[in-house]
């Protein structure tokens, strides 16, 4: 039964991943952009966890970490850089 | 007992599926850049906290490990998305809408996106 709870999250979180990727071609703000890039890492995160359940192993935690740290940096810079034309000031 | 774990464990994947793909969906279906602002801010990082209560069940109920990397990395979402969600609305306010339409502060200094930061008592001048 976990099998299949398991591709049915993978499937909604791909498709969420296309979601975004659609808003990203398509967004007419540099926010929306923002805002898209934003939501794939957080989904990104979220397949790289279910894989981890699927492997069985835990070594994925400390992969979604990290690219739970970058992201958040990087939503944070391309902000500042639209914001302020600059990242650090 | 088997089955209980089972059925709990299916039921967080598949409401973290479900939540993440209404934040997704959100983010392509709603009209203006605000409105498209909440869907994932909210909804997506609920779906990823589903994910990782279902992983933190998985591995104490069926693989007897207890790990707090789970924790930890909803602790990090959780806090970080409403500063993300600041600065993305912060952008959007800066680009489209114009310092006339904003409200007024109420207070002795304006819109930090468009006045300067109020001075520190020390030596430093505003940036010209």
């Amino acid at each position: 039964m976990i099998t299949y709870a398991l591709y049915f999250a993978f499937g909604c979180f791909g498709l969420g991943l296309l979601f975004n990727l659609w808003r990203i071609a398509t967004g007419p703000e540099n926010a929306d952009r923002i805002l898209a890039l934003d939501t794939m890492v957080i989904n990104i995160i979220a397949l790289l966890i279910l894989y981890g359940i699927w492997q069985g192993t835990t070594v994925y935690y400390e992969a979604s970490m990290l690219v739970a740290m970058v992201g958040f940096v990087s939503t944070v810079a391309y902000c500042r850089f639209v914001l302020r034309g600059d990242i650090i000031e | 007992m088997e089955l209980a774990t089972d059925i709990l464990i299916s039921f967080f994947l598949v409401l973290a599926g479900i939540f993440g793909l209404v934040g997704s969906f959100g983010l392509v279906k709603l009209k203006d850049t605000m409105q498209r602002l909440h869907a994932p801010t909210k909804a997506t990082t609920l779906g990823v906290g589903g994910v990782l209560i279902a992983s933190m069940l998985y591995f104490l109920l069926v693989k007897g490990s207890l790990s707090f990397h789970e924790l930890l990395i909803t602790l990090f979402l959780f806090l970080t998305a409403p500063i993300s969600a600041h600065f993305i609305a912060k952008t959007f306010v800066q680009a489209r809408i114009k310092e006339s339409d904003l409200p007024p502060t109420g207070r002795e200094y304006g819109w930090s996106i468009h006045d300067d930061p109020p001075l520190v008592d020390d030596d430093r001048k505003p940036d010209e």
